[in-house]
């Protein structure tokens, strides 16, 4: 199901307009990074796909629901928000608990909910701490508690704010597997993140914010190689596009594979 | 002298069972830039705290070894006054917030207030803050409703704003987009050659090798090789033991197998990738 966003503007109690006039669609399955400066109001819009927030004008729909028409709970069977600070989401004195919340809540039947809980601990690599608290975990344990408590209540679209945040390498590699893992399933994946090689790795389309607008939207290649205009947006290009860039490689690299091909085909 | 001692310090919290920092020995020098890099428990975060006083006088648990910043000793201080000389920013900005101000310039000028520099300089001082951590247009704003790395910012800038002797950062730009965390990075490197003595937890390798002076790599509480940026974060034995390292590194590595990386040394920055790889 296709999420669409029409002249989508919201302000904040506060006065504030974070989002001025947002269009998008995004289509079931696409996996989309969302990057951009801090306060750009990623965290603002992705927080109206599951109706945390509700537009101050213009629309947005999940599918054939939009969702001022949907309390949150309904909308939380089709949209799974994991969000930027884990402290907000989690609540259960333990992991298992906190895990299985999201899809009890959703009137799956037992079976059904076991196999979904089994499943996102497994690719969290959680097993070992289902007795814990959530709250003596680290931050970053803690996030992927956050992960797997989303992912267990297997919905259409997921969306990760921030997800690598604080994380080191092996736990980078197992979100980026969650990722391809959902992918294989026909999941849309929305990810915010600041960390454009993780970015230019695991996702096909990038839409890059600022100051409430669309600044970029585009195939990844396209929008990641466009040095200047992500500067005003204070992102950088990938490591290795930045590199092609100064060695005056023709073609716009973003990953390994293709940087060594060209430089092999240079040499 | 050394700044900063700590002679085989080891120390367990009161519910763990195995000691968290194991027989470290470090030595940092006044101005020095130090980053520290290592997997999620690593104790990185509580290496900080033992910096910064935390641990043992606020967690307790059990601690051996001496911890000496600026010739006095954690053990024989207190709280109180050791954090006068060393400024922490936690690693989640959520909880360091104050909750006592109502807009971020007065939650910067908190501490300021609390040790009773006068009005005037201290206007000066969170405005000078500010700018150097780009908020200054979040001055009149509540510290509650900002984003991630606006709130990740404020922290930061509540603690740079006191000058620390010793500044202990614990993944201060986790949440802040690529260019910012560049530009911290270098206002970082600016504080340590006027001399404040830095110690930065990050997982950012490239800008650690652009600005840092040395690198310490931890791993279950043991410092695993310690050295100059390259030397580290090029090595084989922290890829072998899971460390993350740069694109720049990690793809020369590869065609340096296919010779088409022909240097000695493999490359963390930029300017050393592109030096390499230049025909
Ligand atoms: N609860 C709130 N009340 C008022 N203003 C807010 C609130 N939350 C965020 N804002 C403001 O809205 C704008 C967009 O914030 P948002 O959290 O969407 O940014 P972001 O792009 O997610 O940034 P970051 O990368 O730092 O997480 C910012 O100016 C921010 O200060
Ligand atoms: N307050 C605490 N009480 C008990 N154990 C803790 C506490 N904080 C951290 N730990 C434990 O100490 C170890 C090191 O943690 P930490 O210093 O946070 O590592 P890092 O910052 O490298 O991720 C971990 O096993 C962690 O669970
Ligand atoms: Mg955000
Ligand atoms: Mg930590």
């Amino acid at each position: 199901m296709n999420i669409n966003i029409n002249n989508l503007r919201f302000t904040y109690p506060t006065g504030l307009e974070a989002l001025k006039g947002i269009n998008l669609t995004i289509d079931s399955g696409e996996q989309v990074a969302i990057v951009g400066q801090n306060g750009a109001g990623k965290t603002t819009l992705v927080r109206h796909f599951n109706g945390l927030l509700k537009p101050t004008t213009g629309s947005v729909s999940i599918g054939d629901w939009e969702t001022t028409k949907h309390s949150t709970a309904k909308l939380a069977s089709r949209v799974g928000y994991v969000f930027q600070n884990p402290d907000e989401q989690l609540f259960s004195r333990d992991v298992l608990t906190e895990v299985s919340f999201g899809p009890k809540n959703l009137g799956y039947a037992k079976e059904k909910i076991d196999e979904l809980v089994k499943r996102a601990l497994s690719l969290t690599e959680l097993n070992d701490k289902t007795e814990t608290n959530p709250y003596d975990l680290s931050p970053t344990w803690r996030k992927m508690v956050a992960l797997a408590s989303i992912i267990a209540m297997d919905t259409p679209s997921v969306i990760f704010d921030e997800p690598t945040t604080g994380q080191d390498a092996v736990n980078v590699g197992r979100i980026a597997h969650v990722i391809a893992e959902l992918k294989k399933e026909g999941k849309t994946v929305i990810t915010i993140t600041h960390d454009i090689d993780f970015c230019a790795e695991n996702f096909e389309r990038v839409i890059a914010l600022a100051k409430g607008q669309v600044l970029l939207d585009g195939a990844a290649r396209e929008v990641l190689g466009q040095e200047e205009i992500l500067a005003q947006t204070y992102v950088d290009p990938p490591q290795l596009t930045r590199l092609g860039k100064r060695l005056g490689l023709k073609e716009t690299v973003t990953r390994q594979e293709e940087f060594i091909s060209a430089i092999a085909r240079r040499a | 002298m050394a700044f900063v001692t700590l002679q085989n310090v080891t120390y367990k919290y009161p519910l763990t069972e195995k000691p968290v920092l194991q027989n470290i020995n470090l030595q940092i020098q006044e101005g020095e830039f130090v980053s520290v890099i290592g997997p999620n428990g690593a104790g990185k975060s509580t290496l900080c705290y033992a910096l910064a006083g935390f641990v043992p006088h606020f967690f307790k648990g059990e601690i051996s070894g001496e911890i000496e910043v600026d010739g006095k000793l954690s053990s024989k201080s207190t709280l109180d006054t050791w954090v006068l000389n060393v400024g922490l920013a936690f690693q989640n900005p959520f909880n360091q917030i104050s909750g006592a101000k109502y807009t971020v310039f007065e939650e910067i000028a908190f501490g300021l207030e609390n040790i009773g520099v006068p009005r005037d300089e201290m206007k000066k001082r969170v405005e000078d803050a500010m700018s150097l951590t780009g908020i200054s247009e979040l001055a009149d704003r509540s510290p509650y409703s900002l984003s991630g790395g606006q709130q990740q910012r404020v922290a930061l800038t509540s603690i740079l704003v006191m000058r620390p002797r010793l500044l202990v950062l614990d993944e201060p730009t986790s949440q802040m987009d690529p260019i910012g965390t560049r530009e911290v990075f270098g206002v970082v490197r600016k504080m340590a050659e006027e001399g404040m003595t830095v110690v930065m937890v990050e997982h950012k390798v490239e800008w650690i090798a652009e600005f840092a002076d040395r690198v310490i790599a931890l791993k279950e509480g043991q410092i695993l090789m310690e050295g100059k940026p390259n030397e580290v974060l090029t090595s084989d034995l922290l890829t072998e033991n899971g460390f993350g390292v740069s694109r720049y590194t990690s793809t020369a590595r590869e065609a340096k197998k296919q010779g088409l990386w022909k240097k000695q040394n493999l490359p963390v920055t930029l300017d050393e990738a592109v030096e390499g790889f230049k025909k």
